[in-house]
């Protein structure tokens, strides 16, 4: 800066905008602002896209003498990996969102809680949609994973997988106070789930005490889900609960993560 | 309220300045953060269309009062009025532009990306795009951007961040600004055309401008002064009238002044207590 600014040209002041729980084009605004700023990150958009793929791939081989094994892991899978990375993705971009006190401007702002949840929400949603039908498709196309149901099912029930990880991530955030803490919440939160959710042994099988907290914990169902598409080729009713069962916990654990977001801090 | 004809905004003192209807009203303001109390019983006024400098050391509390004031500081008691409503109010989240100490955009987008963003928080709805792009190339020009408008705000150097930082602030012509420090780091010819902007933007579209600072030379720019320390008011008063009353030289001068002063009347107070 040379020669001292130009006075401002006057801009009329707007308009009284309420700020309302929800706004559709607040909404969008925020999801596209987070898809941008992925944009610029496309390591991070590589990572996210091949490291399914070449997960299944590798437990193709892995399990190459018995297919059937395959069938079932690679099922399970398709539904724990969105909710992993989303997880993992929407935890350290909330804190980022509150450490670099852009939240704190945001919600100074007449941007309504749910906005911002939901902008990420859509965002992370359309991500996880990209991710699920290249895992899907590699899986059913190339690597031989025998279904029985609609591969549009599994991708179903993978969105839905995503946006608990959206929603699980956003809540623990408000938890962690570094970058270490939120990775930390990972083996915390996904773990327990990922060993009683039925992917290593059959529910059933479990001790009963196991099997009970199993039977209350989201991912379960996410694994339930995926099963029944692989078994059955219509949609069924246990399918339909399983996946009412996963969305709604995604929308409670997306209410608790509003309730986190404080406009007034100390 | 009451109307004071001698202070009309036509008064040939500025644009917009009513001290019947000040910007800030703050009344035995008190915030608590965790077991401390940050301000103590504050009493003050920013009147409207003018400069107003929050002046005092590091941890006296000016970055708590300037978020009360916006309405992010959680714990505050008293009375606290902004532009006519409760601080925080839902319909001042448009009329107040805030900016924080340490620049509050997005490292991974644009300059103009993070504007564009935040002025659609502003002023949402695809009937306003247009307006939006105006708006955004105007506060990019009024913080002299223009050149760095695609540039990654993360690649931009600490004083080009805290300017884009203040531009998100412009966006909608806010008619309160507080401006934690906005000035920092910068150096003397991108701060004296900072103060320029200021004051233009104080002048032309009579905005409120409330300032923090801890550098006491920048304080003989402003119009009002409020000189804090351990979460009390020390002065409220123009640079002049505080150089006069203190018989000074500087305002860092009457600061230091007005410093001993606070402690010889504690002093006092706690003799007479005693005895």
């Amino acid at each position: 800066m040379t020669t001292p600014p130009s006075p401002p040209t006057t801009a009329p002041a707007l308009p009284p905008t309420p700020t309302r729980p929800l706004s559709l084009s607040r909404t969008t605004a925020t999801a596209t602002r987070v898809l941008r700023q992925l944009s610029h990150d496309p390591r991070t958009i590589a990572l996210l896209m091949l490291i399914p793929c070449v997960m299944l791939f590798l437990l193709r081989y892995v399990f190459d003498g018995s297919p059937r094994t395959f069938d079932n892991i690679g099922a399970s899978l398709l539904g724990v990996f969105p909710l992993i990375t989303m997880f993992l993705v929407t935890s350290i971009a909330t804190l980022r969102e509150r450490t670099s006190g852009t939240l704190e401007r945001l919600l100074a702002m007449p941007l309504g809680k749910g906005d911002l949840i939901a902008g990420y929400a859509l965002a992370f949603g359309a991500l996880a949609i990209v991710q699920s039908a290249l895992a899907t498709a590699l899986a059913v196309w190339f690597l031989g994973l025998d279904v029985t149901g609609s591969p549009w099912l599994l991708l179903l029930v993978a969105l839905l997988d995503a946006l608990l990880g959206t929603a699980l991530g956003l809540f623990v955030s408000a938890f962690a106070a570094s970058e270490f803490q939120a990775v930390q919440f990972m083996p915390a939160v996904i773990f327990p789930q990922l060993l009683l959710c039925g992917l290593f042994t059959p529910r059933d099988n479990m001790h009963p005490a196991l099997e009970a907290v199993s039977d209350v914990l989201p991912m379960s169902y996410a694994v339930d889900g995926m099963n029944e598409v692989l078994r059955h080729t219509d949609m069924t009713a246990t399918f339909v609960r399983d996946a009412l069962i996963v969305a709604g916990c995604a929308l409670l654990v997306l209410a608790l993560g509003a309730a986190t977001l404080k406009r007034r801090t100390a | 309220m009451n109307y004071m004809p001698e202070h009309s905004s036509r008064s040939p003192e500025g644009h917009g300045h009513d001290p019947a209807r000040p910007a800030v009203r703050a009344e035995d303001l008190t915030v608590v953060r965790g077991t401390r109390t940050v301000l103590r019983g504050l009493g003050f006024t920013v009147p409207r269309g003018r400069i107003t400098g929050l002046l005092g050391p590091s941890g006296c509390g000016k970055s708590t009062l300037m978020r009360s004031i916006v309405g992010t500081q959680s714990k505050v008691t008293g009375t606290l009025d902004v532009l006519g409503r409760p601080a925080g109010h839902p319909a001042l989240r448009t009329r107040v532009g805030y900016v924080t100490q340490a620049p509050s955009v997005y490292d991974d987008l644009t300059v103009r990306q993070n504007l564009d963003y935040f002025a659609g928080i502003l002023d949402p709805g695809r009937a306003a795009a247009d307006r939006r792009r105006a708006d955004v190339t105007r506060v990019v020009a009024d913080v002299d951007l223009t050149t760095h408008a695609d540039a990654l705000a993360g690649n931009l150097s600490g004083g080009q961040r805290s300017r884009v930082s203040l531009a998100v602030a412009l966006l909608g012509a806010p008619e309160l600004l507080v401006l934690d420090e906005p000035t920092v780091g910068l150096d003397p010819v991108l701060r004296r055309d900072l103060w320029a902007l200021f004051h233009s933007i104080a002048a032309d579209r009579g905005a409120t401008i409330l300032v923090s600072s801890h550098v006491m030379d920048e304080a003989e720019r402003c119009h009002r002064l409020l000189l804090m320390r351990e979460g009390e008011v020390l002065a409220d008063d123009t640079p002049d009238a505080l150089r006069t009353r203190t018989g000074s030289e500087t305002v860092e001068e009457a600061f230091l002044h007005l410093v001993d002063e606070a402690k010889t009347d504690a002093a006092a107070r706690t003799k007479e207590t005693t005895r």
